[in-house]
């Protein structure tokens, strides 16, 4: 069986509607991932000890395991416990928290970096422990990692491909569908690689954009 | 928890765990290959290679594994590469690594001050005796804890074959999810041992990395 890639047009809709899922779950996950990302840096340097332990242990598990493993346990775990999750929730729960632990190990580095006399300062200035933390502390420490929290970003987009094993249709599941009409795996896949590799550009794009307007001196 | 089922089934997660450690070492192997030759290309003197370096690169960095991995499994057969599932795990997800080592080993060898070249050309070292005997002694030492990152992150990226159905740690724990419905003590097993062979692997690329480190 050579190649085709006339069985790809019939299916143009399937696939533009798998990209729309992948963005959107893409685009979810990462926003959880980021403010995940912050919560657990908070955490893991500001919050007593019998909170700060289990969460230090839950990061260890999510780093120290694979990401499909985690998303099995989400999905299919969940309900053994009566939490019955739509795919798409489960999805963007298990990228997002996965990717939040790895933001949050470079937004700590950068929060200890943040000089101490701001705190002192914000604090001596009349705010509460809190508002130095989240309007003084946390947006510079913040500033200083965007661009390996873009990277993380990127790596998000290309694992979002995992969640079409639990069901997602975004754009490798849709490819599936598409394979499994047709029989045409090559052709299907190397759509899907394509439109993955655009949504990337499209994706770096936005972030060198978000880092130029946001870095301190221009 | 039932502890009892745990008992039963964990000698099957155990060999399964053997083939995750034997997919991880293969695929890491060919991975340092092609990032040694990635890495080689891209910082070659000759404009064709560089671009075919970037290219590879390019590709296999901007597109996710997964989908690699079924165009080579499941499209590989249409352009005549007929592969059983654990060969194409291997060389899918080795050559997809290879092109985040290019990245860290070029990386490294550019991180190498210019001087230590230019200064061993003076010497009468010819470029390929610098290369070997100046530039990349040195630059080793820089690349093993950056290219540590990359095997955790391959170990625990082994777990995609099991989406060809390689009979590995992720897809035994799923097997037994669909057979006891019991995920999460299959999740806890699996877990317990991926967690094993990475911090494992961890300690050793530590170990390594202190090894060959510059005394401060």
């Amino acid at each position: 069986m050579g190649l085709d890639f006339s069985v790809l047009p019939p299916f143009y809709g399937t696939l533009a509607l798998g990209v729309l899922w992948t963005v959107a779950i893409t685009a979810a996950s990462a926003v959880l991932s980021f403010f995940g990302g912050i919560l657990l840096a908070v955490i893991a340097l500001y919050a007593p000890m019998a909170i700060r332990l289990p969460f230090r242990f839950l990061a260890w598990l999510f780093m120290g395991t694979p990401l499909l493993l985690q998303l099995f346990l989400i999905y299919f775990g969940l309900v053994q416990i009566g939490i019955d999750l739509p795919a798409f929730v489960a999805g963007v729960i298990g990228l997002g928290f996965h990717f939040a632990v790895y933001n949050s190990e470079l937004i700590q580095t950068a929060m200890i970096a943040v000089d101490k006399g701001q705190m002192e300062a914000a604090r001596t200035l009349g705010l509460s422990r809190r508002q130095a933390l989240i309007k003084v502390v946390v947006p510079q420490a913040v500033r200083d990692v965007i661009p390996p929290i873009g990277n993380n970003m990127i790596a998000l987009l290309k694992d979002s491909a995992l969640v079409s094993v639990i069901g997602v249709s975004e754009l490798t599941l849709s490819a599936q569908r598409a394979i499994g009409q047709t029989y045409r795996a090559f052709e299907f896949y190397a759509a899907a690689a394509v439109l993955y590799y655009i949504i990337n550009l499209g994706m770096e794009a936005v972030l060198r954009w978000f880092e130029n307007r946001n870095r301190l001196y221009r | 928890m039932d502890t009892e089922l745990i008992l039963k089934v964990y000698p099957y997660f155990l060999e399964a765990a053997l083939i995750t450690i034997e997919l991880s070492v293969l695929t890491i192997a060919l991975g340092l290959i092609c990032g040694a030759l990635g890495a080689t290309a891209r910082l070659s003197r000759f404009k064709s290679l560089r671009f075919l370096g970037a290219a590879y690169v390019s590709f296999f960095r901007g597109t996710p594994a997964l989908i690699q991995l079924f165009l080579l499994y499941f499209g590989g057969p249409q352009i005549g590469i007929q592969l059983d599932a654990f060969e194409a795990g291997v060389i899918g997800l080795g050559v997809n690594i290879g092109a985040y080592m290019t990245e860290t080993m070029r990386g490294a060898i550019i991180a190498i001050d210019k001087g230590q070249g230019e200064a061993a050309r003076t010497l009468g070292l010819s470029r390929s005796q610098a290369f070997r005997k100046v530039v990349l002694p040195q630059a080793l030492r820089l690349m093993i804890r950056p290219l540590g990152v990359n095997i955790n992150a391959q170990i625990k990226g082994t777990a995609l074959v099991s989406a060809i159905s390689v009979v590995e740690l992720t897809y035994t724990a799923q097997r037994y999810i669909g057979s006891t419905y019991k995920p999460f003590e299959m999740f806890f097993l699996a877990g317990v041992l991926y967690l094993v062979i990475i911090t494992i692997t961890g300690k050793g690329v530590a170990y390594l990395d202190r090894k060959v480190r510059l005394p401060a």
